[in-house]
């Protein structure tokens, strides 16, 4: 079978199967990563309602234009990984590989200033621990800010960090011509999951940064 | 129907998945969904055996009212790892990743699952956490009961809640890599006429098993992950000092650990759905409605799991919509029970093992569901809550229900998994023992815990001394019941007669196929023309026609 139809696995029976599984599966890992996510919202939403006037104060010590920029950032990265799926998809692997390897890069700028972030948080005391410190009112509700912060973020990193590596090896990939326009799938996949991770921070950059700073 | 003879015309032996390639490569890196089941097969039977020793150690504790053989913190590491190994490494992975990895294929017409690989990497998965688990089994374990109730496991226990912790979070990961699966082959890889309707309803069964997979496991991975970076950093999400509600915790661990309640049920229900029609030669009555009560109870099972928490802390109001919501999920329940023995009504019965287990289920299930109604309600709850009533009760659905279910199946489909039969007389036997030692192993505890006695203590008043040795020898009773198969099955993969194609006359694709099946499933692709259970199996009435 892999003789007259090549990157065809044995057990499907066309291509458009495939095609179909793939996007399908991919599409069901993206619900399972909502949920995953989902715990750590539905604790914020708690800890919000329940100390309001802390999560205010906590959110005023972030950086918003260091934020807003990584947002732009983001969104940027998303419309260079769209044009290298759509590269994949008309057999212009080498175009695709170009365009993935800038989504590497605007995903690196993006964790370099998180870096930058966390590392304002460091210097003035607000790493949540025995060396947290915080001038004012409900300083542990504050903390509780923090945790929220840098567990919702630091997930956020880790996945940025999984995708770039991932988006790596499909540019290497797609530079040898291994996209097809039947089967582009794992490039597609990457894409999805991509944009997933995108739209992730599109939720918690108004949730840490925004939400009650007027 | 085609079907190819287990020898070829020359006499030469056929090929089929177990004789294609030998040798341990063959196995451990291997694609093929069948031999996947098989890896599937002997791991989460270590993990059964090791959590049966344990519960053997602690009924052994409890047939008498002191504390004899261990002091009250290595108990408390014993029931711990019991429902650790248990739940984790047993139940939830137990009939899906053997029965369903092995059947779902077969009886939907399809060569593999749609992911090959990453169904055997959700088995490397599963291993690694197993590994993870068992190593801080023997440096210590954890006591913290398998629930990881906060601020107990982070802030005061010093046990290995973290190794622990890491094991059940990889883990979770095969068990939603397999719900996913499940899914998008059960949606994608269906043969030419396979409509939804025409499924067996084991496969809807894993269907709606695989739904709650896919949502329930990842909030209890994130709720693990939360504990396991405030046990590291000594600070988090659970921590009272900063406000943190351990109540949340709850709330988060009871949104999957509920659900997982149906994990364990739902694809034994699908095996008794295929039992019941197969050995009372009738269609399952109200098929749909078998079918949808799946999706149902998955649905619903999504919207109960306050009522693991009426008395901890949970508003009243909320706690009334809990109760109710829970009593709810007895009407699916109850449809599945009540169709089951409509098709039974009736029916040409023949008493093979399989039916027997499957028999054995529907009575203890019923019971097991019934208290359940019982204990959704508030007041009975707040009275019998952390005594052994609730133990009685969910292990008459953990054990009775899945255990029988999983039982039950395996019997069901052994001469395809392995193309052996086994001994007629000893496995009615060990339906029958499996059967009695239950019921009086558990049976005693539904008045122990009625009467009072709470659960996960190691020593208890005298009075309760006669109804706890009774538990204690039912325990030993069930142990032998679950040593026979081991031991038959064993010898018939080597032993036992060759198993016909179709040995038990059942309709369904998988027994269109040989025993066992070829390396792709089917020699010819399988092409479906009626909808299942077309009992009774007319000669000429094929099922399958091949193109």
């Amino acid at each position: 079978m892999s003789e007259d139809s090549p990157g065809l696995a044995h057990h499907f029976d066309s291509y458009e199967q495939q095609k179909d599984s793939a996007t399908l599966g991919m599409w069901t890992f993206l619900v399972t990563e909502i949920l995953f996510f989902g715990g750590l919202f539905a604790a914020y939403g708690l800890y919000r309602t329940s100390y309001p006037a802390a999560f205010r104060a906590g959110s005023h010590e972030l950086d918003i234009t260091l934020g807003c920029f990584n947002t732009v950032v983001l969104i940027a990265s998303s419309l260079t990984m769209a044009l290298a799926v759509r590269g994949g998809q008309t057999g212009r692997g080498k175009l695709a590989s170009v365009l993935l390897v800038l989504t590497m890069v605007l995903g690196t700028v993006f964790l370099v200033v998180k870096g930058f972030e966390y590392h304002d948080k460091f210097v003035h005391h607000h790493i949540p621990g025995p060396s947290f410190h915080f001038e004012g009112p409900e300083s542990n509700h504050v903390q509780m800010f923090f945790v929220l912060y840098f567990a919702m973020t630091g997930l956020h990193a880790l996945h940025m960090i999984i995708g770039i590596l991932l988006v790596g090896y499909v540019a290497k990939r797609a530079w040898s011509g291994a996209y097809t326009p039947q089967n582009y799938n794992f490039l597609e996949g990457t894409g999805l999951y991509w944009h997933f991770v995108d739209l992730v921070w599109i939720f918690l950059f108004p949730l840490l940064y925004l939400i009650g700073r007027h | 129907m085609t079907t190819t003879p287990s020898t070829l015309p020359d006499g030469g032996p056929r090929t089929h998945y177990l004789n294609a390639a030998y040798g341990l490569k063959s196995w451990l890196l291997t694609r093929d969904h069948k031999r996947i089941a098989l890896l599937y097969l002997v791991s989460v039977s270590v993990f059964f055996a090791l959590g049966g020793f344990m519960a053997v150690l602690i009924r052994m504790e409890l047939a008498t009212p002191e504390g004899d053989f261990f002091q009250p913190d290595i108990y408390n590491r014993l029931f711990t790892m019991h429902g650790v190994l248990m739940i984790f490494f047993f139940l939830i992975p137990g009939i899906p990743a053997v029965l369903g990895n092995f059947l779902i294929p077969l009886m939907i017409g399809a060569k593999d699952l749609a992911f090959p690989r990453i169904n055997l990497f959700s088995w490397y998965l599963y291993s690694i956490g197993g590994a993870l688990t068992l190593w801080a089994l023997l440096h210590g374990g954890v006591d913290t009961g398998w629930t990881f109730y906060t601020p107990l496991s982070t802030n005061y226990v010093s046990t290995s809640v973290l190794t622990v912790g890491v094991g059940i979070f990889i883990a979770g990961f095969s068990s939603i890599l397999t719900g996913l699966n499940f899914v998008v082959t059960i949606h994608r890889m269906r043969a030419p006429g396979m409509t939804w309707f025409r499924l067996p309803l084991f496969v809807w069964g894993h269907y709606a098993t695989s739904i709650i997979q896919i949502l329930g496991t990842p909030v209890v991975a994130i709720t693990i992950l939360l504990i396991a970076a405030e046990r590291v950093f000594h600070v988090g999400v659970f921590d009272p000092k900063i406000g943190g509600d351990p109540v949340l915790f709850q709330h988060l661990f009871w949104f999957y650990s509920h659900p997982a309640v149906y994990i364990m049920i739902l694809p034994a229900m699908g095996v008794i759905s295929e039992l019941v029609a197969t050995f009372s030669r009738k269609p399952i009555f109200g098929y749909k409605f078998v079918a949808f009560a799946s999706i149902g109870i998955a649905v619903l099972g999504f919207l109960v799991w306050g009522h693991h928490m009426f008395v901890a802390g949970q508003s009243i109001y909320a706690g009334v919509i809990f109760s109710v919501l829970s009593m709810l999920v007895a009407v699916p329940s109850a449809i599945k029970v009540f169709n089951w023995t409509a098709t039974l009504y009736k029916g040409s019965i023949s008493w093979d093992t399989p039916m027997l287990y499957a028999l054995g289920f529907i009575g203890l299930f019923t019971i097991g569901g019934l208290t359940g109604v019982m204990l959704a309600t508030l007041g009975i709850d707040a009275h019998v809550h952390d005594t052994y009533f609730i133990i009685a009760h969910f292990h008459y659905i953990m054990v009775g229900g899945a255990i029988m279910g999983y039982l039950g199946g395996l019997h069901y489909w052994w001469p395809k998994i392995t193309g052996r039969m086994y001994p007629v007389f000893w496995s009615k036997l060990s339906a029958l023992v499996v059967f009695v030692g239950f019921n009086v192993t558990f049976f005693p505890q539904f008045i122990l815990g009625y009467l009072g006695m709470p659960r996960r203590y190691h020593s208890y008043p005298p009075e309760f001394q006669v109804l706890n040795v009774m538990s204690s020898a039912g325990a030993t009773v069930l142990g032998l019941g679950y040593l026979m198969p081991l031991i038959y099955f064993t010898w018939s993969m080597r032993y036992g007669p060759k198993a016909p194609a179709n040995p038990w006359g059942a309709t369904g694709l998988e027994w269109q196929t040989t025993s066992p099946p070829p390396v792709l499933n089917f020699e010819t692709p399988p092409v479906v023309t009626t909808a299942p259970y077309t009992y009774p199996v007319a000669a000429n009435a094929p099922e399958v026609r091949s193109v």
